[in-house]
């Protein structure tokens, strides 16, 4: 009955590891990939009183105008990149619904896109589900999660029509620095590719600030810059992201968004203009609290002794366990056996084997239990 | 700002060990800061926030405004200080506006803060006119909501 394209796609692998977790009781989980804040108080106000002024109705296809402007502002403030607020931005319903918009708008049946993993678990069905090739590039801990320009270029054939990247990076916590962006630019230049990065970590860097794709020379024109408020502003829940890319793309993505989802909720984009206005006292503070559980959780990694590359970005470890065992059997015996939830690094493609994604976006007690109970596990194992 | 002040602000049992693992500093380095911050009274004491009334205690508080005429070449401090010294009071404040001095005042009950009041501390000399607000319920101190904590509802694993 259901489609080829459709029975080609897996299953996500953390919908398969949820039904395990769920079937068992008291366990502490690590393996969230929001933020443990409720969005701040603030935001939740403002959408009730848009609620109460009668804010219920759809808005433009393209989304609130005051909305697109807050954003265009941001952008700019953040790296000097100028999007015009009435023509090259598009609210959608989350980075999810931003992505896969972006993907069916640039891509034709075959296209191949460049998929850099691990990566995000849509990636590669978004493109698969429009007809396209994803193709993956596996990154390396040794090389920091990030491709090299040779890697990029020997995936490059004729049929490449853009390359997915998204730093800093769910699920290993790396960051791309400016320079191997540069070098990836040239690339993309030469070959006449797109890039599509997903930035919705960009705020949360803890040691250099994060640079966006498309403020580097001659991107803007190329890049599909995928953001939202989910992460930065703990607003998961209410679905609102947007893409950024030049008019000609967005055009065509509203195409796709007028006729899938209309426009996002009101209510949503509502709340979206109070976090920009008053969000960003309560977005530095969530950013120095990760901070203080992301040295906890790395240094508490390295006392095991386990091989770790140190997160720079978003809110994840991502510890190699090759030596124990692989990705899911480790994370199900340690759910069994320590009861703590964490994701085996596989669920983000296939060079995410050998590893296991740990969310330290939990309350520090949580964090400091779960990791007595890593220690423990680990010993265990080597007994 | 300084980060293990910002930690202990929130939560003065954070173990000093805890600290160092989330400044990236080592065990005694943190432990001499808070030395120092102790020393130098930026730190001023550990305390305890209690919601009396969930422990089942009962203690009543009132807010006190207070009129004074200030004296010349002190102010309001010496007045002030008078009025800080006895125990009952918990918190005091010099405000702009009607009022000169907002008193905070606990005491078993009632009874007990009205005598206090109309005996010790309308009665200071130069004190000329006080307004006495008894607090029928506390929702929020020292930066605590006091009523029951709002739950997260995450997914127990999510991309």
């Amino acid at each position: 009955m259901i489609s080829r394209n459709v029975e080609k796609i897996p299953p996500s692998g953390i919908r398969k590891f949820f039904e395990l977790v769920i079937g068992a009781d008291d366990v502490i989980s690590l393996g969230v990939g929001e933020p443990d804040f409720v969005t701040p108080w603030e935001i939740r106000e403002s959408a009730i009183y848009s609620l109460e002024r009668g804010y219920t109705s759809y808005t433009s296809n393209y989304g609130l105008l005051g909305l697109r402007e807050a954003i265009s502002d941001q952008m700019y403030e953040k790296d000097g990149t100028f999007y015009d607020p009435e023509r090259e931005i598009l609210i959608t319903c989350g980075v999810s619904e931003a992505y896969d918009l972006a993907i069916r708008t640039i891509t034709d049946p075959k296209d191949e896109i460049i998929v850099v993993e691990p990566c995000y678990v849509s990636y590669q069905p978004c493109v698969t589900l429009s007809g396209g090739e994803p193709i993956s590039l596996p990154t390396s801990m040794e090389d920091g999660f990030v491709p090299t320009p040779e890697e990029i270029e020997q995936r490059i054939t004729d049929k490449t029509k853009a390359i997915v990247i998204s730093y800093p990076n769910n699920p290993t916590g790396a960051t791309m620095n400016k320079k191997r962006m540069e070098e990836i630019a040239d690339i993309v230049s030469e070959y006449d590719l797109i890039v599509i990065s997903d930035e919705i970590y960009d705020d949360l860097t803890y040691n250099e600030k994060h640079v966006s794709f498309s403020s580097l020379n001659g991107m803007k024109d190329r890049t599909i810059l995928l953001n939202g408020f989910s992460k930065a502003y703990a607003m998961t829940g209410w679905r609102i992201g947007y893409l950024a890319a030049n008019e000609e793309i967005v055009d065509g993505a509203v195409k796709i968004h007028q006729y899938s989802m209309i426009c996002a909720p009101i209510i949503s984009q509502m709340a979206a203009i109070e976090a920009i206005v008053s969000g960003e006292k309560g977005k530095m503070e969530m950013i120095r609290e990760y901070n203080r559980r992301r040295r906890m959780v790395v240094k508490r990694l390295n006392e095991m002794e386990l091989d770790i590359f140190e997160p720079k970005g978003a809110f994840y470890a991502f510890p190699s366990i090759k030596e124990y065992s692989g990705s899911e059997e480790f994370s199900e015996r340690l759910l069994r056996e320590k009861r703590v939830a964490v994701v085996p690094g596989n669920a983000f493609g296939e060079c995410g084997e050998g590893f296991v994604r740990i969310s330290y976006a939990a309350s520090r007690e949580t964090i400091i239990e779960a990791m007595d109970r890593i220690g423990e596990f680990l010993e265990s194992l080597k007994r | 700002m300084d980060e293990i002040l910002e930690i202990l602000e929130d939560n003065a049992r954070v173990s000093y060990r805890e600290i160092a693992d989330m400044t990236d500093l080592d065990e005694e380095k943190v432990k001499k800061k808070i030395d120092e911050y102790l020393e130098s009274g930026v730190i001023k004491k550990f305390k305890t926030v209690i919601d009396w009334e969930g422990a089942g205690e009962e203690k009543v508080y009132a807010v006190v405004d207070v009129k004074i005429s200030p004296e010349r070449g002190k102010g309001y401090d010496l007045i002030a200080k008078k009025i800080s010294n006895f125990p009952q009071v918990k918190e005091v404040y010099l405000l702009s506006g009607e009022y000169d001095l907002s008193v905070l005042v606990e005491g078993e009950n009632m009874r007990e803060i009205a005598f206090f009041i109309s005996d010790k501390l309308a009665t200071i000399d130069r004190v000329y006119r006080t307004t006495t607000h008894f607090i029928l319920k506390k929702y929020k101190e020292h930066g605590e909501i006091l009523f029951e904590k709002e739950r997260n509802h995450r997914l127990v694993v999510s991309p």
